[in-house]
């Protein structure tokens, strides 16, 4: 994850996104997210429930929820600004460039549609294949996800498939056209754990061979260190920490990044105890002056409930917003 | 995650818990149906005083009058004040539009609770004379069943009766299927509550106001079955001054005293948009949780 | 595919009861009527050697389980009786009535569609906006509007002053009948129109806002493409049952239209035979409809499979 932007394929500036009330203030649900994301370069958005980092995803793809809006901010793709481009310009950069999986491959998909039609739309659309062309690009798309006998699959409704299947045709429809870009909102998170392993192996072959850089959103911290490079963390609403995964998994520098360590099981080190997070997320709506997460915080000391830390470089190639983020290292140490 | 952020920030724009807890006066979907059809009760009460003319006694002198300064409205073949027949025709289809739901909404909602509270043969009994009943459309029964009791008041509420109990006993079954799984309920059964205690006593208040919701529906129904048996000669027998037939008579002089048949419609649509607010209103305040 | 309509022929079995049912209601229905029906058909003028001809004719004379028993004898051999008016078999006469009847339905449930589906999307596509909130009002007066009612006025405004169409009768020609048919229709089409769009409204709603329709959206999919792969099929479904409930309900509600514009149908058929205390006449119109009405429902739960792969009532039921 660079800082500075230019060539990124993906670059994020400023992002603040919320509810506007009419005639009123607005509610700010994500506030000042920027991230890079470089050509081939996968990074991994890490949070709780309600931590916002769905609604980032969501915000670069225009898909978000009615009555939820970007209030400020960028999001450049290939140097054009998406927020302020016409629609119709937009829509036709969704597919060839920009692509998107869902987290529930069961309701991401239409119930009523076959699910080679679904893959074959994207391409008829974008690159004006005729609707047999599209159908056998479907169909190799989907031998290409590992789908057994895709040419009958094809046929199929999705509540005809497993989990793992649906989700291999969401990736089949996602990566159909070529995109630059794929956008992953916790793909994996729906299905048990040898599918999920497989998927993010499907995942991670098809960026290798294309090319293609990724944004990978999910709660869980393995799935990250096994298909991410780069990290960032996000809690209520802002980026607190960001840096290369392995590094920052080694010495996290923010308390809630650790905090998120401990409490997560660790395959390599069963024996170790789980740390539940005590205390629960904020509300949007009663943010706590100063840092948002002090009254979780194990290292809390009194200037961080006056004033929100900025993100700041703490180490080169790492980025945290915690004032007390050098006695992490002490502490650990 | 994103529904979390999405469910949390709905629940900011439209706090269900603070609607319910609104006063009712704060509604104002129910405020206007209150409005409307407190109003036409007014009319349909003091219809003597409001009106000069009687609805009833002809004056052949003045016939098919068109709207003027002592006939708001015109008058009718016979000379009578349409206006005036319009404030009595209140009194009739109200009155009977009203009274019509009473015997549907007693018998249907206590049968389908019965049939749904105890299951089984009784069920399944229930259900099927409601099955034969649903398969013939409202209006074929309601006529049939007028013509054959007889024209006259007492017909159209036994007719109405006939039909549409089965819709408050299909509500009242669904209700109590769901009400008696809750654990209050089997809580109420296990501490030695007799069947009776817990239908009357707990389910009762909590599962009518679906029925009751629905009754304010009903009662559209019933004041268009009325008109329309009115309209085809069947219902509330002329010179009582009745919508219906208001319109039938109207109908007579379409390409020269449009406003005769057209007056008495409008009324209907106004109860009915009265009754409607009402129904929304009473369902945002009895069920805030079913609303979306 | 095909074997999710297996349920077909289990729920013909199954309306056979209901269907019996029917029966009974229909026959009993004429002997609600206090005294003799025979007598009420003649009046009260009548010689007794005249009623005692039709009570024979009618089979009165014989016990009422008898009768009962004659009467579905009759019915299984497709004997609906004499029409005591025409002197003509009842079946003729229904026969006669029943395609012009189910023409008008069909007729007014295409306009219902044509009217609903777009006026649905519009105010589905911006809930609580101003156009959202037209049509939700057209939706609440139009339920207001008693349907003769809107017959009338629809004569008033098309057939008197625009004279754009006939004040009632059903032409001479195939195409003279839809032409004459088509107020009727509009008519029957109106008060169909706010449940259809109240239902569609808020089912397209719904999808509007599902996952799949993200999917699709992330697929470039806007306007038109998206609303006819993905939106219609889905936000048709729970819409389709509704249909089907009600049109039984406007079967009888074409009953009174047919009156208004004086269309020979089903609805003219029993009016007329009401006045003219036709009994048997009466009795096999109210009949046919019920039969329409189970058909119907059966019909429809055809279509709801038809459209969403996920049904399989069958299985459910067998189960």
């Amino acid at each position: 994850m660079s800082v500075e932007g230019g060539s990124a394929p993906l670059s994020v500036q400023d992002l603040t996104i919320g509810l506007r009330r009419p005639g009123g203030r607005s509610v700010a649900i994500v506030e000042d997210v920027s991230f890079d994301v470089d050509p081939g370069q996968r990074l991994g958005i890490v949070g709780e429930s309600g931590s916002g980092k769905s609604l980032t995803l969501r915000a670069v793809a225009g898909l978000l929820p009615r009555g939820v809006e970007v209030l400020s901010g960028r999001v450049e793709f290939g140097g054009r600004d998406l927020l302020t481009m016409p629609a119709k310009d937009r829509r036709a950069l969704m597919g060839p460039e920009i692509a998107m999986i869902f987290q529930e491959p069961m309701t991401a998909l239409n119930p009523v549609m076959r699910v080679g039609d679904q893959i074959a739309e994207g391409p008829r659309r974008h690159l004006g294949l005729s609707a047999k062309e599209a159908r056998e690009l479907a169909v190799s798309m989907m031998a290409r996800t590992g789908i057994p006998d895709p040419a009958r699959r094809a046929k199929a409704y999705p509540h005809e498939l497993s989990g793992g299947l649906r989700q291999r045709i969401m990736i089949a429809m996602a990566v159909s056209c070529g995109p630059r870009l794929l956008l992953c909102d916790e793909p994996t998170t729906a299905l048990d754990v040898t599918v999920q392993l497989q998927v993010l192996k499907l995942l991670e072959k098809l960026c290798d061979d294309t090319g293609a850089s990724l944004v990978f959103v999910t709660h869980d911290l393995a799935v990250v260190n096994q298909t991410c490079s780069e990290l960032a963390v996000m809690y209520a609403g802002h980026i607190v920490e960001a840096g290369g995964v392995k590094d920052t998994f080694r010495q996290p520098r923010h308390p809630y990044t650790r905090a998120l360590l401990e409490s997560a099981p660790d395959f390599d080190h069963p024996e170790r105890e789980l740390i539940p997070i005590p205390g629960f997320a904020p509300n949007v709506a009663d943010r706590p002056s100063g840092c948002p997460f002090a009254p979780r915080c194990g290292y809390v000391r009194d200037h961080c409930t006056e004033a929100v830390p900025p993100l700041e470089e703490v180490i080169p190639g790492r980025l945290a917003a915690c004032f007390e983020s050098d006695r992490l290292v002490e502490v650990l140490a | 995650m994103t529904t979390a952020v999405v469910r949390a920030s709905r629940a900011m724009r439209r706090p269900a818990r603070s609607r319910a807890l609104r006063p009712w006066y704060r509604n104002g979907i129910l405020v206007a149906g209150i409005v409307i059809v407190g109003l036409l009760v007014l009319v349909a009460v003091f219809a003597p005083l409001l009106s000069p003319y009687d609805p009833i006694t002809q004056d052949l002198n003045h016939t098919l009058e068109a709207p003027g300064a002592h006939h708001w409205l015109g008058t009718d073949k016979y000379g009578r004040d349409v206006l005036t027949r319009l404030l009595y025709g209140a009194r009739i289809d109200l009155r009977v539009g009203f009274l019509a739901v009473l015997i549907p909404f007693v018998v249907g909602s206590v049968l389908g609770a019965l049939a749904g509270y105890f299951g089984g043969w009784f069920d399944a009994i229930v259900m099927r004379i409601v099955d034969v009943f649903f398969a013939f459309p409202f209006y074929v029964l309601v006529i049939v069943l007028v013509f054959v009791l007889g024209a006259g008041e007492s017909s159209i509420y036994l007719a109405i009766a006939a039909v549409s109990w089965v819709s408050y006993a299909k509500i009242m079954r669904g209700e109590l299927l769901v009400a008696k799984k809750q654990d209050w309920v089997v809580a109420a059964r296990l501490g030695g509550m007799s069947h009776a205690r817990v239908l009357m006593r707990h389910i009762g208040p909590n599962v009518l106001s679906q029925a009751l919701i629905y009754a304010m529906s009903d009662i559209v129904m019933d004041i268009m079955a009325i008109v329309t048996l009115g309209y085809l000669g069947l219902g509330i027998a002329p010179p009582t001054p009745e919508w219906g037939s208001m319109i039938l008579d109207g109908q007579e002089f379409i390409t020269t005293q449009w406003a005769q048949a057209t007056i008495p419609g409008l009324a209907v649509v106004l109860t009915s948009l009265g009754l409607s607010f009402l129904g929304d209103g009473l369902s945002d305040l009895l069920t805030p949780e079913r609303r979306r | 595919m095909l074997d999710r309509f297996r349920f077909v022929p289990l729920r013909l079995l199954q309306s056979i009861p209901v269907i019996f049912g029917v029966t009974v209601v229909v026959f009993f229905m004429v002997h609600l009527l206090p005294g003799n029906p025979a007598l009420a058909i003649l009046g009260q003028t009548a010689t007794p050697a005249r009623v005692a001809s039709l009570s024979h004719q009618l089979g009165l004379d014989k016990p009422l389980w008898d009768q009962y028993l004659l009467f579905l004898g009759h019915l299984v051999q497709g004997n609906l009786g004499t029409s005591i008016t025409y002197q003509r078999p009842v079946s003729e006469l229904v026969l006669q009535a029943v395609p012009i009847t189910m023409s008008l339905l069909l007729f007014a449930l295409v306009l219902a569609l044509v009217i609903s589906v777009p006026l649905a999307a519009v105010a589905a596509s911006a809930p609580g906006r101003a156009r959202d909130l037209a049509v939700r009002a057209f939706t609440l007066v139009g339920q207001g509007m008693p349907q003769f009612w809107v017959g009338i006025m629809l004569i008033l405004l098309l057939a008197v002053k625009a004279k754009a169409f006939p004040v009632g009768g059903y032409g001479e020609s195939a195409l003279e009948h839809w032409y004459y048919l088509f107020l009727p229709a509009l008519t029957l089409a109106i008060a169909m129109c706010p449940t259809i769009i109240r239902s569609l409204r808020a089912s397209t709603i719904n999808v509007l806002g599902s996952d799949y329709v993200g999917t699709a959206r992330s697929k470039g999919a806007a306007g038109v493409a998206l609303f006819r792969l993905h939106v219609v099929r889905n936000a048709a479904i729970p819409t389709v049952s509704i249909i089907g409930v009600n049109l039984g309900y406007l079967v009888g509600g074409s009953l009174v239209i047919e009156r208004v514009f004086a269309v020979p149908g089903l609805g003219s058929l029993m009016i007329n035979a009401i006045f003219a205390r036709d009994f048997p006449t009466i009795q096999a119109v109210a009949l046919v409809v019920a039969l329409f009405v189970i058909v119907v429902g059966i019909l429809t739960d055809v279509v709801y499979t038809a459209i969403d792969p996920r049904v399989d009532l069958g299985s459910r039921e067998l189960a």
